[in-house]
C-alpha cells in the first residue's frame, strides 16, 4: 500500500509539472489546467489510502463538502475585474491552511517525546507557520486594498521600518528558541500571534500600484509554506508542488520588480509615492483637450492605433466598450493592437485576462518590449486609464521617483490621445509631460462613456 | 541510505530549478491564469490535512484545525481550477466568424 501511494504521488508531480509547462501557451493552456486538476485528484486519493484506516471520516468529507460548495461560485460568480482580490483571498485560505495543519502537528507531537519533534523538522515546522500566518494576515490586507475596503495608499507611521524589523526578529528569535527547547510550548501561541501581526503591518505600508508585486511575493510564500509542510510531513509531493509555486511567484516577482525598475526592499519597505508632492506643482501648463466627435475622426483616419489600457480601465469596466471601438476600427481597416505594460493592472497579467474577457483575440496583445518598436509609426496612441506607465519622465529625468522604470513609448506615436478623468497625478503623484506635449489630446471623461461616445460617433460617420 | 531530510532537499532543489525553467516560459498574457493555476496545486496541502485529520491520534485540536484548513484548501482547489479553465477559455485566437 505505501508503494502504491508513492507512486501515485510521483504521477501526481509529473502532472504538476507539465500542467505548469502547458501554460506556455494560450492553445496548449486549457490542456495544462486538466493535468492539474487529474493531478490533485490522484493527490487527494493518495491521501485517501494513506490514511488508512481512516478515522474522522465524517469531519474530512464534511469539509470537502464545504469547500467545494463555496469554491464552485466563487470561480463562477467573480467577475474577471476581481480577479486579483480573489488570488489574493486564495493565496490567504492556502497560507492558512499550511499554518493550522504545522500549528496542530505541532501539539499533537509535541507532549509525546522531544526528539520526535526536533532538529530539521521543527524548522520545518515553524517556517511552515511563520509563513503561513503571516501570509494569511497579509493577503486579507492586500485583498482588503484591493476591493478597497481599506485604503489604497500606503498607511505609514514614524519609525515604521524599525518597528517591523523589531518585531520579525522577535518573532524569529522565538522562532529558535523553539527550534532548540521544542517543549516550551507556551511559546507558540505567542510565534503564531507575532506572526500575524507582522503580515498585517508588512502589507499596510505597500500602495495599490505595487500589489501585482505583492500579490506575486505572497503567492510564493504561500508555496513556500506548503512545500515546508512536506518536510514537516516527510511528503515529496507537497515539497515539489510547494516549491513549483514558490518558484512561479518568484519569477512573477522579480518580473514585475523589473517592469518598475524597482528592488524587492523598495518594494517592501520603500512606502512608494507619498514624498514626492513637492515637485512640478509651479506652473500651470495648458493641455489641449478634444471631444468624442473629434477623437472619432482622428481614430477613422488613422490607419494604425495602439490602444494602451491600464488600471482605469478596469475601475472603470471599459473593456467591453473598447471591443466595440476594437471591433469598429478593425472593419474599416485600422490596424488596432494593445501595448500591455507588465505592470498595468492590479495583478500580473490582469489586462490580457479583462481583454480576453471581452473577446479580444490574444494575438492583438502586444507585450512592451515587442510594441515599443512601433510606436514611432503609429498614428495615434490611445491610452485609457493608465498613468505613469507612459510617463517619458521615467526616461529623461534623474531626479523623478520613476526615473528608469521601463515605459510604453506612447510619446512617439504622431497623435497621442489619453482618456483620463481629470489633470490629477497618478499613483505615484508625479506630473506626466506627456499629457502637455502639443501632439497630445486630452478627453476628459469615465473611460467606459468616452470609449462608448466615440463609438456612436463612428457609425454615424460610415453612413454619411 | 539518505534520509528523508535529504532525499526532502533534493526534491526540493531539482523541483525549484524545474520550477523556475517552466514558468519562465510562461507567455505572459496568462500569467493571471498562471498564478491561480499554482494557487490551486499548491493547495496540495490538502494531503497533509487530510492525513493529520484521518489519523488515528488526531486530538480534538488537530480535528478541528484540520477540518478549516481542508475546508479552505478544498474551496482553493475548486475555485482555483475552476476559474483558471474558465479564463483561459477566454483567451482566443481570432474570432472564426463574424
Amino acid at each position: 500500500m505505501a508503494h502504491l501511494v508513492n507512486y501515485l504521488y510521483i504521477i501526481s508531480a509529473g502532472l504538476f509539472i507539465l500542467s505548469l509547462k502547458w501554460m506556455n501557451s494560450p492553445a496548449s493552456s486549457r490542456r495544462g489546467v486538466f493535468a492539474g486538476e487529474i493531478g490533485m485528484l490522484i493527490a487527494v486519493a493518495a491521501a485517501f489510502i494513506k490514511a488508512q484506516p481512516i478515522y474522522n471520516l465524517e469531519w474530512i468529507i464534511a469539509a470537502i463538502v464545504i469547500g467545494t460548495a463555496v469554491g464552485i461560485p466563487i470561480a463562477y460568480i467573480m467577475p474577471m475585474t476581481a480577479v486579483p482580490q480573489r488570488t489574493a483571498l486564495s493565496h490567504a485560505c492556502g497560507a492558512l491552511a499550511a499554518a493550522l495543519v504545522g500549528t496542530a502537528e505541532f501539539y499533537q507531537r509535541q507532549p509525546k517525546a522531544d526528539t520526535e519533534l526536533a532538529g530539521f523538522v521543527m524548522v520545518a515546522l515553524i517556517i511552515e507557520t511563520l509563513l503561513g500566518f503571516l501570509t494569511f494576515t497579509g493577503s486579507l490586507m492586500a485583498m482588503g486594498k484591493l476591493q478597497e475596503v481599506l485604503p489604497q495608499r500606503p498607511i505609514t507611521y514614524r519609525n515604521q521600518n524599525a518597528v517591523n524589523f523589531l518585531l520579525f526578529a522577535i518573532a524569529a528569535g522565538i522562532g529558535v528558541r523553539m527550534i532548540l527547547v521544542p517543549t516550551d510550548t507556551f511559546l507558540f501561541p505567542i510565534f503564531v500571534a507575532l506572526a500575524l501581526l507582522f503580515g498585517v503591518l508588512l502589507i499596510i505600508p505597500i500602495g495599490g500600484a505595487d500589489m501585482p508585486t505583492v500579490i506575486a511575493i505572497l503567492n510564493s510564500y504561500a508555496g513556500l509554506s506548503a512545500c515546508a509542510m512536506g518536510f514537516v510531513l516527510s511528503n515529496n509531493l507537497l515539497v515539489v508542488a510547494g516549491a513549483l509555486d514558490g518558484s512561479s511567484g518568484l519569477i512573477l516577482s522579480i518580473i514585475m520588480c523589473k517592469a518598475m525598475n524597482r528592488s524587492f526592499t523598495n518594494v517592501l519597505f520603500g512606502a512608494f509615492g507619498q514624498v514626492q508632492t513637492s515637485t512640478g506643482k509651479t506652473e500651470q501648463r495648458s493641455v489641449r483637450s478634444a471631444s468624442p466627435e473629434e477623437a472619432a475622426q482622428i481614430l477613422e483616419s488613422a490607419t494604425s492605433v495602439i490602444i494602451v489600457p491600464g488600471y482605469g480601465l478596469a475601475v472603470a469596466q471599459a473593456q467591453h466598450k473598447i471591443r466595440e471601438l476594437f471591433d469598429n476600427l478593425m472593419r474599416r481597416g485600422v490596424n488596432v493592437k494593445f501595448g500591455i505594460h507588465p505592470v498595468a493592472g492590479r495583478m500580473p497579467g490582469h489586462m490580457n485576462v479583462l481583454l480576453a474577457e471581452a473577446d479580444i483575440p490574444y494575438d492583438r496583445l502586444v507585450e512592451m518590449d515587442d510594441i515599443n518598436g512601433d510606436f514611432p509609426q503609429c498614428d495615434v496612441a490611445l491610452v485609457i486609464g493608465a498613468n505613469d506607465v507612459t510617463n517619458p519622465k521615467a526616461r529623461t529625468d534623474k531626479g523623478s521617483p520613476i526615473y528608469g522604470m521601463p515605459i510604453l513609448d506612447v510619446d512617439k506615436a504622431h497623435t497621442v490621445m489619453v482618456i483620463k478623468r481629470s489633470m490629477n497625478p497618478g499613483f505615484a503623484g508625479i506630473d506626466n509631460d506627456l499629457y502637455y506635449m502639443d501632439k497630445t489630446l486630452m478627453l476628459f471623461g469615465d473611460a467606459k462613456g468616452f470609449v462608448s461616445e466615440i463609438v456612436k460617433e463612428l457609425p454615424a460617420r460610415v453612413a454619411a | 541510505m539518505p534520509s528523508d531530510l535529504e532525499i526532502g532537499v533534493f526534491v526540493f532543489m531539482l523541483a525549484t530549478f524545474v520550477g523556475l525553467e517552466i514558468i519562465r516560459k510562461v507567455s505572459p498574457l496568462l500569467h493571471t491564469p498562471l498564478m491561480s493555476l499554482t494557487n490551486a496545486i499548491s493547495a496540495i496541502s490538502v494531503v497533509g490535512a487530510i492525513i493529520l485529520t484521518g489519523s488515528q491520534d488526531a486530538t480534538q485540536l488537530s480535528k478541528i484545525l484540520g477540518f478549516v484548513a481542508i475546508t479552505a484548501v478544498v474551496t482553493n482547489i475548486v475555485s482555483g481550477f475552476l476559474i483558471t479553465d474558465r479564463m483561459v477559455k477566454m483567451f482566443k485566437k481570432r474570432e472564426g466568424k463574424k
